[in-house]
């Protein structure tokens, strides 16, 4: 049912009838499907993809740098388990790399950002550095060009 | 004053004007239309094919190639076509890379045809044949294929159009407009009317890979068809290249070296940039294409059960990115129909007999749209087919 992920994650709005017309099956079957894979946890919720210029909302995104110490007995989850339970973050993620663990945080404006990782993140037991980056502009996300695609350029009707 | 009428020659101002001309004029002075109007993808071309065309061009290859083309990309289509079909071409004397399929066609009409030479041309189908049919002072005779046929062309309907003038067969599948494909069950019967003639097959498969549920086969596959067969194919549809202009023609090599020279004598060679661009798109974009078919398919399964929803049935159509929906039950002509719903619906579509006078009673509906742009138009129709069933009592 790889389709079916597949179009979900580029509309998640599309109707179990238009879903099982695309895929090819019949929609009590794109139902069960779709029940089983948030069971299973395979899809873990559904969200929009927002710019947030264009809907006027003020934010501030930073994508945060963070060097940590392994714990001897479970290595980076512990930590991250930590960060991950602020509500600000919004992904966190182990890399390979010149760091270790990369957090993406949003908040209103700028100074709620810093105090974040001033006061909270930096001073979690283990975190040895942070490196903060402060996102200017989106260009891309999930697939979608945040300032919109092209305008068609074909003409109404050729042959 | 220069009477023009005069001037002009017969046999072009005897040319009917495209059956769609008139749509496109109406819609463009229109706001706010929706067009599922359009024959080509909506995809950009791969951004990997157009990097390698920049490339070219701050390399400065900007200079004529060979008539036939670069051999690098004869090779690699030769190769391609190898690949795909398992046919295998002479890059060096049967292949010449030609500015779009359309121009392959002209070029095959034109070498092949005598003045009062039959052509016998599959219908409903793209509107460049008869055309150029008739600019060579042949004689283009329809074959009309049928809907309970699932528009393929039939042994039958073969046999009773050929005579001793037939020079020529059309044999545009996957099929644009009703995106009728052949397969090899279906060529069969084809090739073995055609084996012991004089008759030359033109496969036109430009939508080759817009094949769904199944493999693309081409009539070259079958024995003693290679011989007789120019195969006609290009870039546009399966890389969505359109506005790059190229194609290709394969085919024996005494009919290639005459359509090489009126190649050469009207084009010199396809654009140097686009061949360069168009290796990498053979070489290296599979996955690309790959994605766009998987787009293309999920978009014809939503529409054609939408349409059958709204009341237009709808034959299934295997390839291209066409659905040709019946319109009869509505009571209206094929150009009534397309008016009126461009008119009170704001939604362009093209009137099935702009394809051959064996298209009226359907409409051409490309998918060469995103599914958002699809569902609003056909929310749109849904509306315009239920107005027509209140007047008409019931569809």
């Amino acid at each position: 049912m790889d389709t079916l992920i597949e179009l979900l994650k580029q509309n998640a709005r599309l109707s179990n009838k238009e879903l099982a017309a695309m895929t090819g099956t019949s929609e009590a079957e794109v139902e069960k499907k779709i029940k089983e894979l948030e069971h299973s946890g395979a899809i873990k919720g559904y969200s929009a993809v927002v710019s947030d210029e264009m809907a006027d909302k003020d934010s501030v995104t930073a994508f945060i740098e963070v060097k940590v110490t392994p714990k001897a007995d479970c290595g980076f989850d512990d930590i991250a388990k930590t960060i991950m339970m602020y509500d600000e973050v919004e992904s966190l993620t182990l890399m390979s790399g010149a760091f270790d663990l990369a957090v993406t945080i949003s908040g209103t404006n700028y100074k709620e950002v810093a105090l974040f990782v001033a006061q909270r993140l930096s001073t979690i037991d283990g975190v040895i550095s942070t490196a903060t980056h402060f996102v200017l502009k989106r260009y891309k996300e999930k697939g979608f060009f945040i300032e919109g695609e092209d305008a068609d350029e074909r003409g109404f009707i050729s042959p | 004053m220069m009477d023009y009428d005069k001037i002009i020659s017969k046999r072009c101002s005897g040319l009917k004007p495209s059956g769609i001309r008139k749509f496109f004029d109406i819609a463009a002075t229109m706001e706010g239309v929706i067009s599922l109007g359009v024959g080509e993808p909506d995809f950009h071309t791969p951004w990997e094919v157009r990097r390698s065309a920049i490339t070219a061009l701050e390399k400065g290859r900007t200079v004529y190639t060979a008539n036939s083309g670069l051999i690098e990309l004869r090779k690699t289509v030769c190769g391609y076509i190898k690949r795909k079909i398992g046919v295998e071409y002479d890059p060096q004397k049967e292949l010449v890379i030609t500015v779009g399929g359309s121009e392959a066609i002209d070029l095959g009409i034109r070498a092949l045809v005598n003045p009062g030479d039959e052509v016998l041309i599959t219908e409903p189908c793209f509107v460049c044949y008869a055309p150029i049919v008739e600019l060579t002072g042949g004689v283009p005779v329809s074959i009309e294929t049928k809907a309970e046929d699932g528009f393929k062309l039939t042994a039958e309907a073969l046999k009773s159009r050929i005579t001793d003038k037939t020079k020529l067969l059309i044999l545009p599948f996957p099929n644009n407009p009703t995106g009728a494909v052949m397969t090899k069950e279906d060529l069969e019967p084809i090739a073995e009317i055609l084996r012991g003639t004089d008759i030359i097959v033109l496969s036109d498969e430009i939508y080759s890979e817009l094949t769904y549920e199944g493999k693309h086969f081409s009539i070259t596959e079958l024995e003693g068809m290679q011989e007789r067969t120019l195969l006609v194919n290009g870039f546009s549809k399966a890389f969505a290249m359109t506005g790059w202009r190229l194609g290709y023609v394969a085919g024996p090599e005494p009919v290639i070296r005459q359509m090489l020279k009126i190649h050469q004598y009207a084009v010199m060679c396809a654009p140097t940039v686009s061949q360069y661009a168009a290796i990498t798109a053979m070489t290296s974009c599979d996955h690309e294409v790959e994605k766009m078919v998987n787009e293309y398919n999920i978009r014809r399964r939503w529409l054609v059960n939408a349409l059958n929803e709204i009341g237009l049935t709808c034959f299934d159509p295997k390839g291209a990115f066409y659905v040709f929906p019946s319109i009869k039950s509505t009571g209206l002509t094929s150009q009534e129909f397309c008016e009126q719903l461009l008119y009170k619906h704001n939604v362009a579509v093209v009137p099935g007999d702009a394809f051959g006078s064996c298209g009226e009673g359907y409409i051409r509906i490309s998918y060469a749209y995103s599914l958002k742009h699809l569902m609003e138009a056909v929310e749109r129709m849904g509306d315009f087919v239920e107005e027509l069933k209140n007047k008409n009592g019931g569809v």
